[in-house]
């Protein structure tokens, strides 16, 4: 499964992984608008980053069924037949969904590597797992 | 465990049989409309169908309408009245059948949003009966550019009407092919109307059942299509007979179609807050629900052992508040042997509290479908209790097969278990015998006879004829026959104005009591089911809390009704900190969120008193129209004994220690008078002082509630509320002073 994995003992909290995926997928620095979340204090060394593990609860949960997992394992929404419940966002265990008022259906990560790119400490990383 | 990732599909129907009965459809009329947008929660359109001459109208809802009734119930019962006169009964061509979804019905992002109300006059009280549903139909209708739709008339051979909210199409069919049953026709139905597999999930049907055609006590199912099952599924607007209009009528189905369901088709005045409210009850439901209730993984049935401990689970005809044998019907064995787990099983979308539990490929052990492995929704609490431990019964295979047969056959599961257990009752008291009952043992437990009974009810032979009847008919029956004592057969015939209990024993309950009584169509636990709070909770400890609780809840409550919301995601699961909050009861925080959802779909900002008063104009309306059909007055809010107190012997010794002690506690006796009586004398003094607490009750609700003595809404009241119509000042009028 490939999926979005993170090292929390290199993460300095710049949120630049927020900000690149916020950006990417909602147009926007609203870092609250991103599919992970980072959370803490950098100088404290207590920093807690939350990031979406493929964990597939978002899925069950559907009762529209249009969140399934893709060839590589990635849960992915079918946007088209969507209705826009929110329903994964609120049970997501990680809270690493997210909705955009105005826009039907939710954003969910989709192991996309946005954020890796963004991480300057490699603390973000897609794995095969 | 059974889990949803192993349930294999189920057998499709066959698309050349579909296709047979398609082509033996014959259009009695076809119109083209153009669907009316929806703002800020209505289309302002009502439909109307009267199937005599297939005609179909279309026509404007008043904006004074939409002020006084708000939708939903209150759109249900003016249009019901408007349609009718004092002299219509159940079978009345001019009789309706009106159903209306509410503003907020159809958003996707709260629970609970996808209730349709059904109202007609019932052909077992002969007032207006409402039942609220779930599935689909009730949305898909207002995406089709309807906030209500009545149905009136009688056509002389079956009709289905097809409604197409996309190509904006209403079509009356001859349909002669379809199966009755509901389970099949609404697979027929959906397979017929769907271009495909994936466009399943946009039809809606709405069907009765075979035994509908005689039975009195039939509802309607409303169907909607769960694509992780690939199955048809059915909710009920289960009471007061509303399939034995249905199929009087002679219509067979209404169908629905609409594609494209998004979260803002009820083009809402401000999505952000609707949103952040869902969410938020989403987060509530994911983290609290497996602390409280775990209604996602058994549904209602959850509160089977808790009634039970509490003495209030209804058992043989609510003789009794609980059986040993509770262990077989514990939650846990419906959750390891026969509820699917990990479903999303809501009856509409973003129905974070999924109780719409399932049992898959349920194997039917007897009935015209023996060997059939089938989807079977519930059980919820009321079926389990009713099927269940109310007739003795306490095996889970034979509640689920009730609970099917029920369902397909368009039997309210409700008001067949508490009138069987009746029989049952009459059957262990010889006023039933194997003569009678043309050879149906029907003792409690006798599961085989209870199975047995249904399926004669649905074929209208044997004794199924007289359970067709009801409760009320059948007493009468009986009575006349000279079968019995009328006393004792009015103790323990737990109906009230025709309408048979639901399941909660109410004799330690005052409140409950009066839930049931003092109530607009009969004893339901949809206006006021304050058992909990009162035997359980204890949140509700003093005489004038529980009238006061008859003055809020049946208020508070009706409201659901009107906006098209279903009730319990108010307080089956309640927020991390409601203990804290100042009325645990009301769950206040909940309450918030209904008055942000009302306001982000219309517009309209109202308080917790303004909404209120908003189901108090509707409450008070469907009082004055019982009235106007002959009921509606204190008289007819007397209950049975059976829901007050002992009326057998077996009954006060299974509890002596309780009723005696009250006679000391609460009636006024000493230890030593007590000692001294007879068992009559202390049945008798129980009986007096549980019938005089019941008439207080209701001598401290009627004013809150702004009725006379009598139970009529008083003029003053009227104006006061904003609801002195002179159609129904007309009615009042001359009972102002009328003496009970």
């Amino acid at each position: 499964m490939k999926r979005l994995v993170k090292d929390e003992s290199l993460c300095v909290g710049c949120h630049n992984c927020e900000e690149a995926c916020a950006k990417a997928f909602t147009k926007t620095e609203d870092r609250s608008k991103a599919c992970l979340r980072i959370e803490g204090m950098a100088k404290t060394n207590d920093v807690q980053m939350r990031v979406c593990t493929q964990c597939g609860i978002c899925a069950s949960v559907c009762n529209t069924g249009v969140i399934q997992q893709n060839k590589q394992g990635v849960y992915m929404i079918n946007k088209k037949e969507c209705v826009g419940c929110y329903m994964c966002v609120g049970f997501c265990p990680e809270q690493v969904m997210y909705y955009v008022d105005g826009r039907n259906e939710p954003g969910k990560c989709t192991a996309c590597g946005i954020c890796v790119k963004a991480c300057p400490v490699g603390a973000l990383s897609i794995q095969d797992v | 465990m059974i889990k949803m990732c192993d349930i294999r599909k189920y057998h499709d129907v066959d698309p050349a049989e579909i296709q047979r009965m398609k082509e033996a459809h014959v259009v009695l009329n076809h119109v083209d409309y153009k669907p009316q947008p929806i703002v800020k929660g209505y289309t302002d359109k009502i439909l109307t169908i009267d199937v005599t001459d297939a005609s179909v109208k279309i026509a404007d809802i008043p904006a004074e309408v939409k002020e006084k009734f708000t939708g939903g119930k209150g759109y249900c019962l003016r249009y019901l009245w408007d349609a009718t006169n004092a002299n219509t009964r159940w079978d009345s061509p001019e009789n309706e059948i009106v159903m209306s979804a509410g503003p907020i019905a159809g958003i996707t992002q709260y629970a609970g949003t996808g209730k349709m109300l059904v109202c007609t006059i019932s052909p077992m009280t002969d007032i207006p009966i409402d039942s609220n549903v779930g599935g689909f139909f009730g949305p898909y209708l207002k995406f089709s550019g309807f906030d209500a739709i009545e149905l009136k008339g009688q056509a002389e051979e079956d009709v289905i009407i097809v409604i197409d909210g996309n190509k904006g199409t209403i079509s009356v069919e001859k349909a002669p092919l379809e199966h009755m049953d509901a389970h099949l026709m609404g697979e027929e139905l959906t397979a017929m109307y769907a271009d495909n597999e994936n466009d399943r999930k946009h039809v809606a049907v709405v069907c009765a059942g075979s035994a509908a055609e005689h039975c009195n006590i039939s509802m309607l199912n409303f169907t909607f299509y769960d694509p992780n099952r690939g199955v048809v599924r059915l909710k009920q607007a289960g009471r007061g007979g509303i399939g034995r209009v249905f199929r009087h009528k002679k219509i067979k189905a209404v169908v629905c179609k609409y594609q494209g369901i998004k979260n803002d088709l009820n083009n809402v005045h401000d999505i952000s807050i609707i949103n952040k409210t869902g969410v938020k009850y989403h987060r509530e439901m994911a983290t609290q629900d497996p602390k409280q209730n775990n209604m996602r993984k058994i549904g209602t049935a959850n509160t089977m052992k808790i009634l039970n401990d509490y003495d209030i689970l209804p058992t043989h005809n609510f003789k009794f508040g609980g059986t040993p044998n509770i262990a077989e019907m514990h939650p846990q064995v419906f959750i390891e042997k026969w509820l699917t787990q990990g479903a999303a099983d809501g009856c509409w979308y973003g129905c974070s509290m999924a109780c719409a539990k399932a049992a898959d490929h349920f194997e039917l052990l007897t009935g015209p479908y023996k060997g059939q492995k089938v989807v079977v929704d519930g059980p919820e609490y009321e079926t389990a209790a009713g099927v269940g431990p109310n007739c003795g019964i306490t095996d889970p295979q034979v509640i689920l097969e009730l609970n099917f047969y029920c369902d397909t056959y368009g039997l309210d599961t409700i008001s067949w278990g508490t009138m069987c257990a009746f029989l049952m009752e009459c059957y262990e008291n010889g006023i039933l015998n194997k003569e009678r009952t043309g050879g149906l043992e029907l003792n409690f437990g006798n599961a085989a006879a209870a199975l047995e009974l249904i399926h004669l009810t649905a074929k209208n032979e044997g004794f199924g004829k007289i359970a067709a009847l009801g409760s009320h008919k059948q007493k009468e029956l009986f009575i006349k026959n000279g079968w019995g004592d009328a006393a004792f057969l009015n103790d323990i015939a737990m109906e009230q104005k025709g309408l048979e209990y639901s399941e909660y024993g109410s004799k330690e309950s005052l409140a409950q009591q009066g839930g049931y009584g003092l109530t607009n169509k009969g004893p339901q636990h949809d206006e006021a089911w304050l058992i909990f709070m009162d035997q359980v909770n204890n949140q509700i400890p003093t005489f004038d809390d529980k009238a006061e609780a008859l003055y809020y809840y049946p208020r508070f409550r009706t409201w659901f009704g009107l906006v098209g919301l279903c009730k319990l995601p108010w307080n089956d699961v309640v927020p991390e900190n409601n203990a804290l909050t100042d009325e645990p009861a009301k769950v206040p925080e909940h309450v918030d969120n209904y008055l942000n959802l009302f306001y982000g779909v219309t517009g309209k900002k109202i308080d917790r008193e303004e909404l209120l008063v908003m189901s108090e104009r509707v409450y008070n309306f469907q009082r004055i129209f019982n009235i106007r059909l002959g009921k509606g007055l204190r008289k007819h809010d007397a209950i049975p004994y059976r829901s007050m107190g002992p009326v057998t012997e077996e009954e006060y010794l299974s509890r002596q220690e309780r009723y005696d002690g009250q006679l000391v506690t609460k009636v006024g006796f000493t230890k030593e008078q007590v000692a001294a009586m007879s068992l009559a004398e202390k049945m008798a003094e129980t009986r007096k002082y549980r019938e005089g607490e019941y008439e207080k009750l209701i001598n401290a609700v009627y004013p809150k509630r702004g009725w006379t003595m009598n139970g009529v809404p008083t003029i003053e009241h009227l104006k006061k509320i904003g609801m002195d119509l002179p159609e129904l000042i007309e009615i009042v009028e001359p009972l102002q002073n009328l003496e009970p």
